[in-house]
């Protein structure tokens, strides 16, 4: 996802001071899929900004022992919030969808699972 | 299955593939145009945009007045534009008054000047102390300011983004604009550095 370029000098990519933009590839795909959601105007992005505070202030008010800051953990959090609000997807159907695929790694072509339709609720 | 924590017990990076495979095939993403977006902030979009602002508000001073007058419209004159740059207030740093940027609530930043924001910047110990401490805060990221030069701390709010306008330091005087801007570091546009001689 992030090619290796040059860190230093003027034709250096203009990221940031040598640090990388993602830490790891779905961050990336986290980040633009609320970018391209929010271009392709499925949410106003204050409601997603709102929705991103309100994760991270729960999480900053208390969270499980040991479990350390992500920050691209509350921006798909925030996410999903802001889906599941208006109905678009819920995260019933994002946990079913993931455990399919961490039980078929290589099934990224597999659909079987098309229900959907309840277990929202997680509002802010 | 807890509703309030769907995140916590599935990898982030399994369910942010389920989510994205799900949008997709709803068809309300098109990976290919999140590539496009991710590839833009990964490579184009950074501070060496801020830095050719500064620099340019450093050698002209009618476009400095604009940039200090409406950050958004001078910062669009020279191409830059887009999410999160739809307010951008710039603040100018001098011998005695120094500005520093931050979000308390989350993460707000100005990307078209700047990028995404480095991992302190949405970390909550910095969120939270430089407001508190700014003082202290700043020297410890190796900023040591005189007891003399107010601090003003610059909390974005869900309109503004802020970008600072460093000092240019002395010993520059002879450098051109193109010069300027590879001095210029991301750091001094957040505020948490000064810009250095070369």
């Amino acid at each position: 996802m992030t090619a290796p370029l040059a860190i230093d000098g003027p034709a250096a990519p203009p990221r940031s001071n040598g640090e990388l933009v993602f830490a790891e590839p779905w961050e990336s795909r986290a980040f633009g899929m609320a970018v391209s959601l929010h271009d392709a105007g499925a949410f106003e992005w204050s409601q997603f900004q709102a929705a991103l505070i309100a994760r991270i202030a729960a999480w900053e008010k208390g969270h499980a022992e040991g479990e350390c800051w992500n920050y691209y953990q509350h921006w798909l959090g925030a996410l999903e919030d802001v889906l599941a609000a208006d109905g678009t997807v819920f995260a019933d159907e994002v946990t079913a969808r993931a455990g399919e695929l961490a039980a078929r790694p290589a099934g990224y072509d597999h659909r079987d699972d098309e229900e959907h339709g309840h277990g929202h609720g997680h509002g802010h | 299955m807890s509703t309030t924590e769907p995140t916590a017990r599935i990898p982030a990076s399994l369910r942010t593939e389920a989510l994205e495979q799900l949008l997709t095939e709803r068809g309300l993403v098109d990976p290919a145009v999140m590539d496009k977006f991710i590839a833009n902030y990964e490579t184009n979009v950074g501070p060496l945009n801020g830095a050719k602002v500064v620099a340019k508000a450093w050698t002209d001073p009618e476009y400095k007045k604009r940039l200090l007058d409406d950050g958004t419209a001078a910062i669009k004159e020279l191409g830059f534009a887009g999410p999160q740059g739809e307010h951008i207030v710039v603040v100018e740093n001098t011998p005695t008054t120094h500005n520093v940027t931050v979000c308390t609530l989350c993460s707000c930043y100005p990307w078209p000047v700047l990028g995404l924001p480095p991992s302190w910047y949405k970390d909550p110990a910095y969120r939270a102390r430089v407001v508190k401490e700014p003082r202290k805060v700043l020297s410890e990221m190796g900023l040591d300011l005189a007891d003399d030069v107010e601090i003003i701390v610059r909390d974005s709010s869900s309109e503004v983004r802020w970008l600072v306008l460093p000092e240019r330091p002395a010993g520059t005087e002879n450098l051109s604009e193109e010069e300027l801007v590879p001095l210029i570091t991301r750091d001094a546009l957040v505020g948490v550095a000064k810009v250095q001689a070369p």
